[in-house]
């Protein structure tokens, strides 16, 4: 008797313990067509159709289409989402998610490897899938992420994922999509316990720096070469992909100058996909980036000027400054991991500036993917992509319009709740009670 | 020229040691006691800075003066030095010095954990406080550095032990090189020093920021009084020194401006006129130290120009290091225009004889000379009362002086001699004649055209022509002898040489070996006269950049004014039961908003059209730690003594920021680095204005913390109590019980020390200074409401508070308000269970919610983050809108004056492009009682200035390089932006 109070106890406890801190089922593959029918879809190609039918099959977009005006019969189940709003997934770049989950505990943390030219290290093997991180980003329309490791010269290579999945083979979307290279700085902080003065002074090693740079690349350029690699160095293998452009690289560069290098040096090795990352100055060198074709994921929008000389909302404007001259942009987040989730809210905080909606939607979804190189199959609601999408109330760039009721990745109904949803209705249902 | 090249320093022994009426014996001779006088007559003599006799006579004996006068005889047994044409300066005083005292050592060794406690006995529990320190212990006399000062002009230095925050006693010191320590110290307890700066002896943590430092110090004042009345019974003998020394001269040692406003501070507090070693900046916020009424000891180091030839690097230098360059030589004459008393120190300069550059830029920029001698004689020998002896020749006063010749602060006058009481240094030897010039020298029938340059240096220079052509030549000239040797045709050498007593003529050698006398007529000056003109009209022509409120980046040319406005036709936010009025119209006069409703008169008031257009109260934020020199005192488990309203800095350019983002108000707390942390200052964000302007004062709060940060869970220290949230309950019912009991006693009339931050609990108890804790997990904010419970008061608020919605039914009880974040979480263990949805469970609950940044980027878009509760957690619109406004008003006791718009209540209002909800609303005005702190289109100007007025300095830096003075590399300001866990700020 007593062993069985004991198992209710303990299956309470578990039960509990379960609603809690698992995370959401990953939604099985859609198996019925299903139609949405009524709602303003948002292509993400800056165009709009209003009282939008998407068909949905497969987990791809079959159709879609105004409604013709005369009673449409459809076959298969249909939603309704008149007077709301369709968008494709938001694609969230340069992020750390699932690599972090508890800032501060150290032994939850696997984003930063030791040493200097790490391109062989994979953001993929380490991606938690189950993190409570990256299940809160759904909510929020924020669907799929490209994830990277930090640190180093090159910090790793990156990969995309959509965020409702098993594990990450399951979640991997574009395995291994690029190389991130941090740009050495040409201003370095003072290094006090080499008896230097504090506050930040030209890097008298910058030339310094970026030969090293360079000497890696050449050497891995070098080793992609070779008929027959006896001795397999595995850095150097990494970065055949940057060389035969099934990669990109990523450049995080800020300032001008870094910028300017950085595009110098792609052009010298010839790197067929160079992506700019951060970009803070990026508008003072348009030119140069669209005659090197390179697109940028600029920083964090919602961020401080980096000098008090500067314009206060410099960061909020940079993407715009550099859509308008021409320049393909998508939003990244580089800042705290779990701030992801904001991303469309750093969209609309560009149309502050009179960029139109669509156009800052672009830099969320078909900018991103074709960024990343995934825009044959998504980015966008058009016809033969994912049916990765999602139902908002109102504009989904406004934090009073992105109320999320259904969302899709590949025609699966993934779930909208999170740990934090669960608290928020076991907390309401205490109150309830009394 | 005073401090041309001083390589002729040498150093005669003259015949004036003095021997007054001996008592030591003597075994090395017989007496030879000299009583001869040295009279220098015929000389311009500046007694004073004020006082000059032409033609006058100084009589000296036994190393001091004896008579100085126009009409003085010379007793007959007197050396007599006829200086006609030549003048005699008193000599300079370095009032702040740290000649001859070894430096402390820091310890070796110690481990990474911090050290709380004091490491002496008999002394004071705080090792940064050695009052008991004198300078004459670890004094050394260091012959090297005095010839430093002799040569460059100073005959007096006021030194002392630099280390500490109370450093102890200094000495004054005459540099005399030939006496010995008894006749060179002068006084030996000259003066009772302080600074900013910890003991580098000591790794005692606290105090460990700004706000600690100017805390203990009051608390030392008053632990000395306690100490003097008797009521210690054991030795402490750094507050018997402090009592001691409290009648001598008092220097306060500061690194700038805003530590002379915290120094005035604590001397008007504790009665002490402290002498303020200033920055150099205190032309920045002119009016504010007038007001100080202190005098200042000025450093005289300015900035070099930066180098802007590489254009990337050059971007990185701010507009305020540029100006900083370009106006911080005017700041002597600044303070002078403005009657702040200041002496001049060489203190901030590696060497004495840097210091010559920076005080001639000084004049350049408008000091008068005048004003720099007494700055450097007189004021500082009457700042340390000793007025008779130094600082002047006058009888009775130590013989030291300089003889030059002519105006000590023109460039080109040679200082000759140096006398530190009665011993003479030659710093240029007044025989050799100055020969430089052009010449017609006639040998052997032909005539030569000879330019002598820079013969009074070591290194002449000469050049020879025959009309046009030169001719090569060798030249010298030394100990009154000239000798050229020169070659007209191959290896034809004629060698001339001449005593140059009387014109250069006298014997050529030819190169036949014939010996016969040359004749050589001087027939101008070296240089070409326009040439000097042109310089010297170039070095008057100073262009200074005008000062702006504050004096960086987007600061006002002139200090915006308070204004009556009338909003036409705006969407109003009332944040009152009217809710939210459509096309209204908002009268604001005098500050106040006036009146409210349709087609209101606009009388005087100027008319803003608010079509299309959202009104609003102004943004508080409750937890912000901008505008903050320093945010955790973390060097104790309580810091309830330390003040936040001590370490503002209303510089930061974050305040411009937070207001372009709507924000009027916010609480400047203490960090999170201790249990009980520091006392906040609510501020209005006045930009421009003084700290006293911005800080309300009757607004008394005090920083709690919880969790992980005051357990010091997430960085390598084990040693401070608390280390787990039971210690943390104990620590606060300590403290409680402790300030009970102290209460107690001061009722019952006995005497009591005077305990800070006992004082500040006391508060607590009494509600009259409330408590804002920053907590996370729901244990803790039980804890702290039923402790609080137990001491008959209530918590004020929970501070981020993330687990509030778990204990919203106990809040609402307690009557706690809560300031949450809007969606922060995942970053550390202790907020696993935040949820965005937090604010929206709370307010449904009725405690009261504001939604803080804690945060310099997030606080300049809190409507963004109100707005998030309207997606988690439907709150209506009205209501999310409260929580960045009304609510935090509430919570800081300030919603009787703002956080809605009421008639009565303060304009302090923000004019948005749209619903200010909404992702697309920016920040069109931003008004504080009546005055406009932001504006966007004036933005929109103060930009194309910052351009240009960047453009100009940058010109002005390239030019500087181009004439080959010094420049120094770029440099990017190293800002830190704080955070509630932010630990130190960078230097």
């Amino acid at each position: 008797m007593r062993n069985i109070q004991k198992y209710i106890v303990l299956s309470l406890l578990l039960g509990t313990f379960a609603m809690t801190y698992a995370q959401q089922t990953p939604a099985p593959k859609q198996t019925e067509p299903f139609s949405i029918v009524g709602a303003t879809a948002h292509i993400g190609n800056g165009e709009i159709i209003e009282n939008a039918i998407i068909y949905i099959e497969d987990g791809k977009i079959k159709s879609i289409k105004p409604a013709s005006g005369v009673n449409e019969v459809f076959q298969y189940k249909v939603i309704d989402a008149k007077g709301k709003h369709v968008y494709p997934g938001f694609i969230a770049t340069n992020t750390t998610l699932g690599l972090i989950e508890v800032g501060a505990v150290r032994a939850s943390n696997d984003d930063d490897e030791i040493g200097a030219f790490n391109p062989h290290i994979r953001s993929l093997i380490a991606y938690n899938a189950e993190s409570k991180v990256v299940e809160s980003m759904r909510p929020n329309g924020v669907l799929m992420a490209q994830t990277r490791p930090q640190g180093g010269d090159i910090s790793g290579t990156s990969s995309v994922v959509q965020l409702d999945a098993w594990n990450w083979e399951d979640a991997a979307y574009k395995a291994d999509d690029g190389v991130f290279l941090n740009w050495p700085n040409s201003m370095r902080r003072g290094r006090w316990w080499l008896g230097e003065e504090p506050g930040f002074k030209p890097n008298k090693d910058y030339q310094e720096d970026i030969d090293k740079v360079k000497s890696f690349f050449k050497n891995a350029s070098a080793f992609s070469k070779a008929k027959d690699a006896t001795d397999k160095n595995l850095p150097f293998a990494a970065m055949e992909g940057v060389f035969n452009g099934t990669q990109r690289l990523y450049i995080q560069a800020n300032a001008e100058r870094e910028i300017l290098d950085a595009i110098a040096f792609a052009k010298a090795m010839n790197i067929s996909k160079p992506v700019l990352v951060g970009g803070y100055q990026a508008y003072k060198v348009v030119e140069k980036l669209k005659a090197a074709n390179m697109p940028v994921i600029v920083q964090r929008v919602q961020d401080l000027p980096a000098m008090d000389d500067h314009d206060y909302d410099l960061p909020y404007r940079l993407p715009k400054l550099l859509a308008d001259a021409g320049v393909m942009v998508a939003l990244g987040y580089d800042g705290e991991y779990w701030q992801a989730r904001n991303l469309p809210f750093y969209a609309g905080q560009v149309t502050q500036f009179g960029m139109s909606d669509e156009d800052a939607l672009k830099m969320i979804t078909s900018n991103a993917a074709k960024i990343l190189g995934i825009d044959k199959t998504t980015g966008t609601l058009e016809v033969g992509k994912d049916a990765t999408l999602f139902i908002s109330e109102g504009n989904a760039l406004d934090m009073r319009g992105n109320k999320i009721s259904k969302a899709y990745i590949q025609g699966r109904d993934i779930s909208l709740e999170t740990h934090q949803t669960e608290l928020w209705k076991r907390y309401s249902e205490k109150y309830a009670r009394d | 020229m005073l401090f041309k090249q001083l390589s002729f320093i040498g150093l005669l022994l003259c015949s004036l040691t003095f021997y007054a009426q001996d008592y030591f014996p003597k075994n090395d001779g017989v007496q030879s006691k000299n009583n001869n006088y040295t009279v220098f007559k015929n000389a311009t003599i500046h007694t004073s800075p004020t006082e000059t006799i032409k033609k006058g006579t100084l009589v000296v004996r036994d190393g001091k003066v004896v008579s100085v006068g126009k009409n003085v005889n010379a007793p007959a047994n007197a050396i007599v030095i006829d200086l006609d044409g030549k003048s005699i300066y008193p000599s300079f005083i370095d009032i702040y010095s740290d000649f001859g005292i070894e430096k402390p050592k820091r310890p070796s060794g110690g481990g990474r954990t911090a050290q709380y406690e004091g490491s002496r006995e008999g002394y004071y529990w705080n090792d940064h406080i050695r009052a008991e320190q004198e300078a004459l212990g670890s004094f050394k006399y260091d012959s090297k550095k005095a010839k430093e000062y002799v040569a460059a002009g100073f005959a007096v230095v006021n030194t002392h032990l630099h280390d500490g925050i109370a450093r102890g006693t200094g000495m004054l010191v005459a540099l005399n090189t030939e006496g010995d320590d008894a006749s060179r110290i002068l006084d030996a307890s000259s003066g009772n020093h302080f600074s900013f700066d910890k003991s580098v002896t000591s790794r005692q943590s606290y105090p460990g920021s700004i706000m600690g430092k100017t805390a203990l110090l009051r608390q030392v004042y008053h632990d000395a009084d306690w100490y003097g009345k008797g009521n210690v019974p054991t030795k402490d003998l750094t507050l018997e020194a402090v009592n001691k020394n409290k009648d001598m001269v008092q220097i306060f040692e500061g690194s700038g401006l805003y530590d002379a406003l915290r120094i005035d501070k604590i001397g008007d507090e504790f009665g002490v006129n402290y002498l303020i070693v200033g920055g150099g900046d205190e032309y920045k916020r002119i009016d504010e130290v007038k007001a100080l009424n202190r005098t200042f000891i000025l450093p005289l180091k300015f900035p070099d120009a930066y180098d802007m030839e590489n254009p990337y690097n050059a971007s990185y230098v701010s507009l305020e290091d540029m100006r900083g360059w370009n106006q911080a030589p005017t700041n002597p004459k600044v303070l002078t225009d403005n009657n702040v008393n200041f002496a001049l120190t060489t203190f901030s300069h590696k060497s004495p004889k840097d210091f010559k550059d920076h005080l001639m830029k000084a004049i350049k920029y408008g000091l008068s000379k005048e004003k720099a001698l007494s700055a450097l004689t007189t004021i500082p020998a009457q700042l340390i009362g000793q007025s008779d002896k130094v600082g002047s020749l006058k009888d009775g006063a130590w013989a030291n002086f300089m003889i030059t010749s002519g105006d000590i602060f023109d460039k080109d006058t040679d200082v000759y001699e140096h006398w530190v009481q009665g011993n003479k240094t030659v710093l240029k030897d007044m025989s050799i004649k100055n020969i430089d010039g052009k010449y017609n020298v006639t040998v052997a029938g032909k005539t030569y055209e000879l330019t002598v340059e820079n013969s009074m240096e070591k290194k002449p220079k000469a050049t020879l022509k025959k009309g046009e052509d030169k001719v090569p030549s060798e030249f010298s000239y030394s100990d009154g002898w000239m000798n050229l040797t020169f070659a007209d045709g191959d290896k034809q050498f004629t060698r001339l040489v001449s005593n140059v007593s009387d014109g250069l003529s006298g014997k050529a050698i030819l190169p036949s070996g014939a010996e016969q006398s040359f004749a050589a007529s001087r027939t101008g000056d070296a240089k070409e006269d326009k040439e000097d003109d042109d310089k010297d009209k170039e070095e008057k022509e100073i262009t200074v950049m005008p000062m702006t409120y504050p004096n960086i980046a987007f600061g006002f040319k002139e200090k915006p004014k308070q204004e009556d406005m009338l909003f036409k036709n705006v969407t109003l936010w009332t944040n009152e039961a009217e809710g939210i009025i459509e096309n209204t119209d908002v009268l604001v006069k005098d500050g106040k908003i006036s009146a409210i409703g349709s087609n209101l008169k606009a009388g005087r008031a100027t008319v803003i059209d608010g079509t299309g257009k959202h009104l609003t109260a102004g943004i508080i934020d409750e937890h912000s730690h901008i505008a903050a020199f320093s945010i955790n005192e973390g060097g104790q488990n309580s810091s309830a003594e330390v003040r936040m309203a001590d370490a503002v800095d209303p510089d930061d350019i974050d305040i411009y920021r937070n207001l372009a983002g709507g924000v009027t108000a916010i609480q400047l707390l203490h960090g999170s680095a201790n249990p009980i942390g520091g006392q906040s200052a609510v501020m209005k964000l006045k930009w421009g204005s003084s700290i006293d302007d911005m800080v309300l004062e009757d607004k008394k709060f005090i920083k709690f913390a919880l969790g992980e940060n005051v357990k010091q869970s997430n960085w390598e220290s084990y040693s401070r109590f608390p280390q787990t949230r039971m210690g943390v309950q104990q620590l606060f019912v300590d403290y409680f019980q402790r300030a009970k009991e102290y209460e107690d006693k001061k009722k019952s009339g006995q005497p009591y020390r005077v305990d800070e931050e006992l004082e500040t609990i006391v508060d607590i108890l009494n509600q009259e200074r409330a408590i804002s804790c920053h907590s996370y997990v729901q244990s803790e904010i039980n804890m702290l409401m039923k402790v609080a419970e137990s001491f008959n008061f209530r918590v004020n608020t929970f501070t981020h508070i993330l687990e509030g919605y778990k204990v919203a039914d106990k809040m609402k009880e307690h009557g706690v308000g809560a300031s949450t974040f809007s969606d922060w979480w995942a970053y550390k263990y202790e907020v696993n269970d935040a949820i965005p949805y937090n604010a929206a469970i709370m307010h449904k609950e009725g405690v009261t919610v504001a939604i803080n940044s804690d945060d310099g980027e997030m606080s300049r878009r809190l409507n963004q983050e109100a707005a998030k509760s309207v997606k988690y957690g439907d709150v209506s619109e009205e209501d999310a809108w409260k929580f960045v406004t009304l609510n935090p008003a509430k919570l800081l006791h300030m919603d009787d004056k703002v956080g809605s718009v009421k008639v009565g209540k303060d304009a302090d209002l923000v004019l948005w492009t749209d619903n200010p909800l909404s992702i697309k609303a920016r920040a069109e005005k931003t008004i504080i009682e009546g005055t406009v702190y932001f504006d966007m289109e004036r933005d929109a100007q103060m930009r194309e200035e910052i351009e240009q007025e960047k453009n100009k300095l940058t010109t002005m830096m390239l030019a500087e390089k181009n004439k080959g003075l010094k420049v120094t590399e770029p440099k990017k300001k190293d800002k830190q932006h704080l955070h509630c866990d932010t630990l130190e700020t960078i230097h």
